[in-house]
């Protein structure tokens, strides 16, 4: 499943990281990447944002984003 | 006196602004709580053991292969400048994500201190750092500093001379999974063996750097024979990396390399007393600032708050402060006997600076309030609530803030754009800040809204000026997605600060420079245009007209009336025939279908200049021409007398939207890339301006 599929309160780990090379590497400053695990924080109206925690920092993400990154829930 | 050339790098809002003000001992530099306040290298030099200290700020950077402008700022002058020592600022309560950065900076073999900033929170979070063991793995001297509580920077300072003397820094004791150690010591070995040395690096150093492919390192050694038995050597090592990592990418096997050793020094270096499931403030915060439903309301209602309180508390001051100038005026004009001299400095400099002072106390609030959303965090959240709406108008979430920056002044907002890192985005958001009114259009908004609204309403009205603006700017966004810059969407993936109890000092700072600076522009260049304006609408004197209007006068004799009306009707034909009335009634045809007289139009040009002038233009004309009532010769009640409601509100439209001040105009031509672009925006917004103000004007006439 993806990351915009989970749920607010949820905790996952993250299986792949699927986008192009340029938001990947600022993923990855961010800690998100294969193996990390997150919960999901908050949810904007109708998922276009989702806050996510990695590593005790919080990250906002638009929903197009989340998709691509495939996780598995906890 | 020696100096030392000291790099601040560090990875966004981590506080290297802040460190270097308690470093330096001065507040000379913007801080904020969020990503992207300092957006170009600055630096400050003081004086610190007998040398010089020159500190280089740059922008905060995530790593190193940087994507956005201001990263690259950082970039090329991290791998190109001379300097001696980089202080690498790491957020103490974000070690692991900051310590990626750190593991590309050690890379560069240059001499590196760490700071851990943020000591105090760290501390009220329960953590402990082991500093000890940091500087054993990394090799580098840490320092555990705040900058909030001055607590290590001393210390830090010291570390900072003790690096530069010393002739060479200590080699690190990262180590990497152990299948890449192996094959860098396959490699290392090899390299030995063949007595094989390039610039300073060591063997381990060329083998770590041919195994993540440094494509720099790979040009160099194209040069060396030694290429030859060594690539068969690294595709067979390389080979048995990907197969432990169950991937060919090479930047993929780095980034978990450089997570799990950062993983692993937070582990061995952090403890922590929090209890993991727990939710801290922030957490708990933005269960209601960001919550689905309440988010956006709660953010519409703090920003109707700011402006209610910007017209409401920001009007009782002003009442003393126009007394006290119009006070002021007669004091002056009663001392000064020659007649000239007296109308330059009473009707030209104190009628025009001072109805640009009226305006401090507004200006005050509403920066106190945009520094109150910078300093908190609430900023980022705001970004975060709104990326879903402003996606619909082909914004970005990160828009927001230049866009808010906006409110304050366009001129750190058109800097501020460099957060962005799509060229269409940031050119989309350049041209539509104008429509984000700025603190110097309010004094022309309070003035005419005072003039037509009753006090209560005065508020709502300005909020509706400013939300108006704003969804004026949404929609042409829209358009020139649509129709000029089309192309790829910019993901949306932006750090959520931590939320800060906003300092007091660091509001007043902000605040009090602010102002200060205000307060310079009044005293300078409003003062040099408000003598220029009036020396326009003071000359050329017409000897002619003046002699028959005395003769007139004389004629009247004790027929005070018509004294009086004859005076009037002299002052007004001669403002009429000065150069100012010549240029607004040149130029006022073109204004004419909204409603604008020429000295609004007049206006309208000087505010060219700076949109205070739009203001103290009205004051100088208003001073010296039309009706003068005995009883009160305040501007609002002169426009009162003179201007239509209609006209009023099309005037207001048409500030709103027309080309920002000279300042500003430049900024944007620079950040734009080109006056090209200065030229488009002068169309784009005048043709928006005037149209919008005739439907305006056509409707409420």
């Amino acid at each position: 499943m993806n990351l915009s599929e989970l749920k607010k309160g949820d905790r996952a780990t993250i299986l792949k990281v699927d986008t192009d090379e340029s938001l990947k590497s600022r993923l990855v400053s961010f800690g998100v990447a294969r193996g990390s695990e997150l919960t999901i924080e908050a949810c904007s109206l109708g998922k276009q944002t989702i806050e996510i925690m990695v590593d005790d920092t919080l990250i906002g993400l638009r929903g197009e984003e989340a998709e691509k990154i495939e996780v598995k829930k906890l | 006196m020696d100096s030392i050339k000291v790099v601040l790098a560090g990875q966004p809002n981590v506080g290297k602004s802040m460190l270097i003000n308690a470093m330096s001992g001065s507040n000379t530099l913007k801080v904020g709580n969020f990503s992207g306040v300092t957006v170009e290298k600055t630096e400050v030099s003081f004086e610190h053991h007998s040398h010089l200290l020159e500190m280089v700020d740059l922008p905060g950077t995530y790593s190193i292969r940087g994507f956005s402008q201001e990263e690259k700022v950082a970039h090329t002058y991290l791998l190109n400048e001379e300097y001696d020592v980089i202080i690498n600022v790491l957020d103490a309560t974000h070690l692991q994500r900051n310590l990626l950065l750190t593991l590309e900076l050690l890379k560069l073999n240059k001499k590196i201190v760490l700071a851990l900033n943020m000591a105090d929170e760290a501390e009220k979070e329960g953590l402990t750092i082991d500093i000890k063991q940091i500087e054993a793995i990394t090799g580098v001297p840490t320092v555990l500093v705040s900058a909030n509580s001055q607590e290590g920077i001393e210390e830090l300072l010291e570390r900072v001379h003790e690096v530069a003397d010393a002739p060479q820094r200590i080699n690190s004791n990262i180590l990497y999974s152990d299948p890449v150690e192996e094959e860098v010591l396959e490699l290392s070995n090899f390299l030995d063996s063949k007595g094989f040395t390039l610039r300073d690096l060591t063997s381990r150093e060329i083998a770590i750097r041919i195994l993540f492919e440094d494509k720099d390192l790979y040009k160099e050694l194209h040069e060396y024979p030694i290429i030859i038995e060594l690539q068969p050597r690294v595709v067979a090592s390389l080979e048995h990396i990907y197969t432990h990592h169950d991937t060919k990418n090479v930047n993929d096997i780095k980034a978990n390399e450089y997570i799990a050793i950062a993983r692993g020094i937070r582990m061995e270096t952090v403890k922590s007393t929090r209890n993991k499931d727990e939710k801290n403030s922030t957490q708990k915060i933005d269960m209601v600032l960001i919550n689905k439903i309440f988010g956006i309301p709660i953010f519409l209602f703090l920003m109707w708050g700011l402006f209610q309180l910007t017209f409401k508390v920001g009007a009782i001051p002003m009442e003393y402060i126009d007394s006290g100038i119009g006070l002021f005026g007669d004091a002056v004009g009663s001392i000064i006997s020659n007649d000239e001299f007296r109308s330059l400095i009473v009707d030209g400099i104190i009628a025009g600076v001072g109805a640009v002072l009226l305006f401090l106390p507004n200006i005050i609030i509403l920066y106190i309030g945009i520094a109150l959303l910078e300093t908190t965090g609430y900023m980022s959240r705001v970004a975060f609530l709104l990326d879903g709406f402003f996606h619909k108008f082909g914004l970005h979430g990160k828009s927001f803030i230049p866009l808010v920056t906006g409110f304050g002044c366009s001129v750190p907002a058109y800097m501020s754009t460099r957060t962005l890192k799509s060229e269409k985005d940031r050119l989309i958001t350049l041209f539509i800040i104008g429509f984000m009114s700025c603190g110097a259009k309010l004094p022309v908004y309070v003035l005419f809204i005072g003039i037509f609204f009753a006090p209560q309403e005065a508020g709502n009205m300005l909020f509706i000026i400013y939300i108006a603006g704003a969804m004026l700017g949404l929609v042409m966004a829209k358009a020139l997605r649509m129709f000029v810059f089309k192309g790829e969407d910019e993901p949306f993936v932006m750090e959520m600060p931590k939320y800060r109890l906003p300092s007091f000092s660091l509001i007043w700072h902000t605040v009090y420079n602010k102002a200060l600076s205000y307060l310079k522009k009044a005293g300078t260049f409003i003062l040099a245009a408000s003598m220029l304006i009036w020396f326009a609408s003071a000359y050329p004197k017409h000897d002619l007209i003046t002699q028959q209007y005395e003769r007139e006068i004389a004629d009247a004799g004790s027929d005070i009336a018509l004294v009086k009306s004859l005076e009037n009707k002299q002052k007004l034909e001669a403002l009429e025939k000065s150069y100012l009335g010549q240029l607004g009634k040149f130029s006022q045809p073109a204004f004419e279908p909204l409603g604008f007289d020429w000295k609004m139009t007049v206006a309208l040009e000087t505010g060219l200049a700076a949109k205070e002038v739009v203001v103290s233009t009205l004051g100088v004309l208003y001073a010296i021409g039309d009706e003068v009532d005995e009883e009160s010769s305040s501007l609002a009640k002169q426009l009162k007398d003179n201007v239509s409601f209609a006209s009023a509100m099309a005037f207001i439209v048409f500030v709103m939207i027309y080309l920002p001040c000279l300042a500003a105009s430049m900024v944007f031509a620079k950040e734009a890339g080109g006056y090209k672009y200065l030229a488009y925006l002068f169309v784009f917004t005048t043709v928006t301006a005037w149209i919008l103000s005739f439907i305006t004007y056509r409707i409420l006439i």
